[in-house]
């Protein structure tokens, strides 16, 4: 307490004075504040430098793990194995930091701040835009980290600054999307641990069932078949083209299709949850 | 806008198969403090938190300053505040944060919101805790830089959820002063609480609300009233005369009389005030000393107590710190 009673004494006057002092300014626009929204969230981060631990832990993690445990086994040699993972790892890396999106609403909820903003006369999904917004910033911080560290091991892509560019943007974007289906979730569940428990079980096998790690075809058939239509796998082929120097157009479809409809089916059912939360 | 800020009819909540409120009606006048009273989980969050439309109610309707709640939500929601129960700023961020945060949702430019929130900080006596994160707040300071945040935007309507709630006299008196405030530049402000002493000084009209449903509404003045003209208490020179002015007291009054805690009194609950004078003088005629005698209107506990038929603060509360 740092209140002085003088401050006490002369809190009625001066509250009455910034009371009557009070502006209605007109209402801003849904851009303006789901801004303000990604404001917050990249204060938060300026606060809580901790949290982007997993945003660089994990993918340094796996990268080397990957690399030097399974390097010679899978391909021959690290080296080459190397070429072929980057870009799936960058693509683990992003989609597993979505998953932090889900947690953070969870507590934003359990806490109450989120009563305050629901409260507001505001467009209604600009909080969960803006916290996705706020979380584009650690997935570029992400892709940062594993493509310096892919060059520092001898990654070399083909596609040049272009080809790196245009896939970190894609990943962005898919992100963005994929990171609706948490929203839902942590409208639906308790606690954020649960949130992260559920994220994990659906995160696991959207990973390691596709094409990051291995060449599908040393897969068994029914299991190709899964890997082939699990949107992460088009997502790492478009990475990987993109980072060769290719332009794999049919896949960039089908990933831009996958994104759209992410938002499309999870967008909306947040919101119905978002605005009949408890 | 008539004279109604808001106005409910059977207002409903079930959670599952708990009725949390089960069909409340209110009609609360602009311009006031209304307290609305109540002991853990009687419903008073659940009703707030559908007239601040966060709720959809199951049945029943609500409108909040003219507007319905479900069909002009909107409207309400921009103008009323919120001050929930639990923390309602972000913790992590500072005090200044989280007030230009606001303001700039509500459509403030950058530098009015950044006076914006310098003249409220400054308001509040919060000035030297701006740049500290909420989380490293006093209970006190968190409650004030909660009001603050509802007060961006003047509000033509406070609702303020159990606002001293954990917090020490000292704090919880400048919370009041706030409250005064805010009604002397014409807000309406409706407050939640468990404390009967609270709702006695600070509301105007209060509603005792009790497993979701309205028991009893008045001014404190009525609702004493409604369960009697007071207490009287009287104390005895000696202790051992206790059971016999119990039973002179009784003959006189016509009502129970209850021995208090301390051995050399009583008291009783009295209807006719005719009948206190002449218990005084039937005691002193039976040689019964009287050190004490005393005619006070009912606490708001013992209302309670009437109302209900349990005491209003019976549960623990440490878990709404
Ligand atoms: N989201 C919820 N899900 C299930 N039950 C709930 C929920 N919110 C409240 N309840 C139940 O509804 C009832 C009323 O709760 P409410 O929070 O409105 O009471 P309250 O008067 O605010 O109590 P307190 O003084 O403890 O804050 C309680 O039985 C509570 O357990
Ligand atoms: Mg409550």
């Amino acid at each position: 307490m740092n209140a002085t009673s003088t401050e006490q004494a002369s809190a009625p006057v001066a509250l009455r004075s910034v009371l009557s002092a009070g502006e209605r300014p007109p209402r801003p626009g849904p851009v303006s504040t789901s801004l303000t929204f990604g404001r917050r969230a990249l204060l938060k981060i300026k606060h809580v430098p901790e949290q982007l631990v997993d945003v660089t832990m994990f993918p340094i993690m796996f990268t080397l793990m990957f690399t030097y445990l399974f390097g010679g086994a899978l391909a021959g040699s690290t080296q080459e194995y190397l070429q072929f993972l980057l870009p799936g790892i960058l693509v683990q890396a992003n989609v597993m930091i979505t998953m932090n999106t889900g947690i953070t609403l969870n507590t934003d909820i359990q806490n109450g701040v989120f009563d305050r903003f629901r409260s507001l006369p505001v467009w209604r999904p600009s909080p969960l835009v803006g916290a996705l917004l706020g979380d584009a910033v650690r997935y570029s911080i992400g892709s940062a980290v594993v493509i310096v560290l892919g060059l520092v091991l001898g990654f070399r892509p083909e596609g040049g600054v272009v080809g790196v560019v245009l896939s970190v943007a894609l990943l962005l974007v898919f992100s963005f999307c994929l990171s609706w289906l948490w929203t839902m979730l942590s409208l639906i569940l308790r606690t954020p641990n649960s949130v992260a428990g559920v994220s994990m079980m659906v995160m696991f096998p959207l990973t390691f069932v596709s094409n990051i790690f291995v060449d599908p075809r040393t897969m068994p058939g029914w299991m190709q078949a899964v890997v082939e239509v699990n949107p992460i796998t088009h997502l790492v082929t478009v990475v990987r083209g993109l980072m060769d120097g290719s332009v794999p157009a049919g896949e960039i479809g089908w990933v831009l299709v996958s994104s759209v409809l992410l938002v499309a089916v999870f967008g909306p059912l947040t919101m119905v949850l978002y605005r009949d939360k408890k | 806008m008539g004279k109604l800020a808001i106005e409910t009819r059977g207002l409903t909540k079930s959670f599952g198969t708990t009725p949390a409120v089960a069909g409340v009606d209110l009609a609360v006048s602009a311009g006031v403090v209304y307290g609305v009273l109540g002991p853990n989980g009687a419903g008073k969050t659940t009703t707030i938190r559908m007239l601040a439309t966060l709720l959809h109610p199951d049945a029943g309707e609500a409108h909040v300053l003219g507007y319905d709640v479900v069909r002009d939500a909107r409207a309400v929601r921009s103008r009323v505040g919120l001050t929930g129960q639990f923390a309602s700023v972000d913790e992590d961020l500072t005090g200044v944060e989280n007030l230009v945060l606001l303001a700039r949702l509500l459509g403030y430019s950058r530098p009015r919101a950044r006076r914006r929130a310098a003249d409220l900080l400054d308001a509040f006596g919060l000035a030297e805790a701006a740049d500290r994160q909420v989380k490293k707040y006093s209970g006190g300071m968190r409650r004030r830089i909660d009001i603050a945040a509802s007060l961006v935007v003047t509000p033509e309507l406070i609702f303020l959820d159990e606002p001293t709630t954990g917090l020490d006299p000292r704090s919880r008196n400048q919370v009041w002063e706030i409250v005064r405030g805010m009604v002397a530049e014409g807000t309406t402000v409706l407050l939640t609480t468990q404390y009967l002493d609270e709702a006695d000084q600070l509301a105007d009209r209060i509603a005792v609300i009790d497993h979701g449903k309205v028991v009893a509404e008045g001014s404190s003045g009525q609702l004493k009233a409604s369960v009697g003209a007071g207490s009287l208490h009287v104390r005895l020179r000696a202790p051992e005369q206790r059971a016999e002015a119990e039973r002179v007291l009784a003959g006189v009054l016509e009502v129970s009389v209850e021995p208090s805690a301390d051995p050399a009194a009583l008291s009783a609950r009295v209807s006719d005030p005719e009948r206190v004078a002449r218990s005084l003088a039937e005691l002193s005629r039976s040689g019964i000393d009287v050190t004490e005698f005393a005619l006070g209107q009912p606490s708001l506990d013992e209302v309670f107590l009437a109302l209900t038929g349990h005491a209003a603060e019976e549960t623990p509360k440490e878990d709404a710190a």
